[in-house]
């Protein structure tokens, strides 16, 4: 099986670590993964601030750079849910502009082939224990594209309750959005603030050292706001967390 | 729509205020949270909800294509059963006809039964310059008008408000309109309710004329409908000699037997209750029973532009119950008013963006109070795609584009204020479509990471101020790789 990482153009940019996080892991379960240097971004800042035809180029260049691959890895669940739930929205849209099949066809290869991490680990390799150990006390927040486009579900608890040494503490309200929404906390910042805030008191009552997601942009939104409040929290993406081991593990 | 919101300045600014009143966000959370939970119990109950939410949807979507047909067969039942039918394509005309029919009756009040359609074409304040009145009798809506207030909630209208506050304008005011509050009266719910109570029953027994809007109409039978809670509906619809029904042409149902669908989803989805308490329905006049004179006046105002855009359409399958209002985080927290409509919460941030257009601050700016975070399509119970409506609107903003507008086709110049956005996603949209691009820009963003401020100057100051930037790594992902070949050379 050929595998792709796709990192996206966040973590490739501002977080490196999980993406060496997702090779240590995925090596590690024994997946030869390999990184396409030419992909760049799904295009979802443009598509969801109104940009449509700007995202389609960035889409078709994701299909050009990852179409050959059996599966696309993503440790991003709102990236993932671009691909699987927006391009062939896309697609539809422009045949209905009578722009014909071409950008459906273009796309439909990678969408069936793009997995979150999570799920590529659940439901693709089929682990749930991935031999990680990781002794801290986690407390999940469900990222909403992951939860709800994707419908990741118990997947990631189930890999997190099977981290050795973790304790997985229950946060509450947690299928609530953390206010980020990508231009959302640009446009609308004082409701995205007043959210975050929301978010972090909820995560802070849980008395977890870690606030663990799917998503490093939903993260970077709850972690900024961490250090603003000064929880003494920390932000860490799960992919970290999985990849973490005895011999060699996350700080 | 209504005059009342004109001029009102975009979503970002009137959430400003009420994301900072402590006493608004503590109202809200607590109702809003409160009757989240219930409904998701009311909704579990249920084997077959996936089930009944298709159905609602199919339904819905069948009578939109085929309004016209609908429209017509509901049109000559109306009239069978003795009723008579005016059509409006405007709030303007639907007040006019309104405040016509009123006149014609000699009469100069009216009793009202909660409805957003009345309150959409603003109708109470047209009545007022034409020197009738207009009085609500809906508990909330009476709330709203002794307070001089605005609805903020499509089902609670003073879902603003708590005990005290209610308190205080129920001694300050109904005195003003009629049978003045007990003395001492205290914020008990049961004292408060029996308060209102006094003083409606008095405008229910002198009122000639009653207006309604309606929940549902039934195409084959020329039924309409109003699911109610408290019954004070039901008294305006039975008591006075001339009833008047406000209804948008969306709120058509073929058959009667369609409305057993919505007679499960609309209580549990609303008022968590598994059957509301009071269903009241109507068909044209009876002797010796009920209202002798019958009007409906089928209201366009903006549907029929929005049922002529394919991705916006779904937005008229809405039966207004209000949970995508209880559970969103941004109503939570901006309050009702911020939206600039009688309809607010994520159907509002889509409906008024389209019954209005986007010329206004306001209805431009809707379209963008939300995070995308898709809780209000999960609890739809007519599986509106609120997210897709919003990104589909937002392009509108943006781009521009064709959308029907009174029946032409117009092309739409992009709104104002997006030039240096714009220029920014086609310039990401640049360095994206080119990784050596990319490339130079992170490493530029590597090599300067110790002269980053901590703080952003224009539009990301709303960021900063707030929470603390990101650290640019020392090296981006892409390096790293060919650095270690994948890792595979050993360094970490
Ligand atoms: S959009 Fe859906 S959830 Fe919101 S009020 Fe309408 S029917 Fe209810």
């Amino acid at each position: 099986m050929r595998v792709a990482l796709f990192l996206t153009c966040v973590n490739d940019t501002l977080y490196p670590d999980t993406g060496r996080a997702v090779v240590k892991l995925l090596t590690r379960l024994g997946v030869d993964v390999d990184f396409p240097m030419a992909q760049t971004c799904c295009g979802q800042a443009h598509y969801n601030t109104g940009y449509r035809h700007e995202a389609e180029p960035l889409a078709r260049h994701f299909s050009d750079v990852f179409g050959e691959y059996d599966a696309i890895v993503t440790p991003s669940g709102s990236c993932g849910a671009m691909v699987r739930e927006l391009y062939p929205r896309m697609g539809e849209r422009a045949r209905a502009e009578g722009r014909g099949d071409s950008l459906a066809a273009t796309l439909a290869p990678v969408v069936p082939r793009t997995y979150e991490l999570t799920e590529f680990l659940v439901d693709v390799l089929e682990v749930t224990d991935v031999g990680a150990y990781y002794p801290h006390r986690v407390t999940y927040h469900p990222t909403c594209h992951g939860l709800r486009s994707l419908g990741l579900g118990e997947r990631p608890l189930r890999l997190l309750r099977a981290v050795e040494g973790l304790e997985l503490a229950e946060l509450p309200g947690a299928e609530e959005c953390c206010g980020f929404g990508g231009t959302f906390a640009l446009k609308n910042p004082d409701v995205s603030a007043a959210m975050g805030a929301d978010k972090v008191r909820n995560a802070a009552s849980t008395g977890a050292e870690v606030l663990c997601a799917a998503d490093n942009s939903c993260l970077m939104h709850i972690g900024g706001t961490m250090a603003r409040l000064r929880t003494g929290m920390r932000p860490v993406h799960i992919a970290e967390i999985l990849a973490s081991t005895k011999e060699d593990p996350a700080v | 729509m209504s005059g009342t919101f004109v001029g009102m300045p975009a979503f970002p600014e009137a959430a400003r205020e009420a994301v900072h009143d402590a006493t608004l966000r503590g109202n809200l959370r607590h109702a809003t949270h409160t009757i989240r939970a219930k409904r998701a119990k009311a909704v579990a109950e249920v084997s077959d909800w996936a089930t009944l939410r298709e159905a609602g949807k199919r339904i819905k979507d069948h009578t939109l294509r085929r309004l016209d047909r609908y429209l017509e067969q509901l049109e000559e039942s109306v009239t069978a059963a003795g009723g008579t039918v005016h059509w409006a394509a405007d709030a303007d005309e639907a007040n006019r006809i309104v405040a016509d029919l009123v006149k014609a009756t000699g009469e100069s009040e009216v009793v009202k039964v909660k409805s957003m359609a009345t309150q959409e074409i603003g109708l109470n304040e047209a009545l007022e310059a034409e020197g009738i009145r207009a009085y609500e009798t809906d508990l909330a809506e009476l709330i709203v008008q002794l307070g001089r207030d605005r609805p903020s909630h499509i089902l609670v209208p003073a879902i603003h408000r708590n005990r005290g506050e209610i308190r205080d304008i129920f001694r300050r005011e109904m005195g003003e309109w009629g049978r003045p509050a007990p003395d001492r009266l205290t914020d008990t719910p049961a004292e408060l309710t029996e308060a209102a109570r006094l003083h409606l029953r008095e405008k229910f027994l002198r009122a000639k004329v009653g207006i309604s809007g309606a929940n549902f109409m039934v195409a084959e039978t020329g039924t309409l409908v109003v699911v109610e809670s408290e019954g004070n509906g039901r008294m305006c619809l039975t008591l006075p000699e001339t009833l008047i029904s406000v209804v948008g042409i969306e709120k058509i149902v073929p058959t009667w037997r369609d409305l057993e669908v919505f007679l499960q989803t609309l209580p549990r989805s609303s008022t968590a209750e598994r059957m509301n308490p009071y269903t009241s329905m109507w068909t044209g006049t009876t002797d010796g029973d009920g209202p002798r004179a019958f009007h409906l006046v089928l209201l366009d105002n903006g549907r029929t532009d929005t049922l002529a855009d394919e991705v916006g359409r779904q937005a008229l399958r809405c039966i207004r119950c209000s949970a995508c209002l209880n559970v969103c985080p941004v109503y939570e927290r901006a309050g009702g008013h911020a939206y600039g409509s009688v309809y607010p919460g994520p159907i509002g941030a889509i409906l008024s963006p389209q019954l209005r257009g986007t010329g206004s601050e306001i209805d431009a700016s809707l379209p963008y109070a939300s995070s995308l975070c898709g809780a209000c399509y999960e609890v739809c119970p007519v599986a509106i795609d609120i997210p897709e409506v919003l990104v589909h609107l937002r392009e509108r903003v943006v781009e521009g584009g064709q959308v029907t507008s009174r029946g032409d086709k117009v092309v739409l110049k992009p709104a104002k204020g997006h030039a240096a956005e714009r220029a920014a996603m086609r310039a990401a949209r640049w360095a994206f479509s080119r990784p050596a691009a990319l490339r130079t820009g992170q490493r530029l963003a590597s090599r300067t990471r110790r002269l980053h401020p901590r703080t952003l100057p224009g539009p990301g100051r709303a960021w900063s101020g707030t929470r603390d930037l990101p650290q640019v790594p020392a090296e981006p992902f892409r390096d790293w790789w060919l650095r270690t070949n994948g890792g595979k050379d050993g360094a970490k």
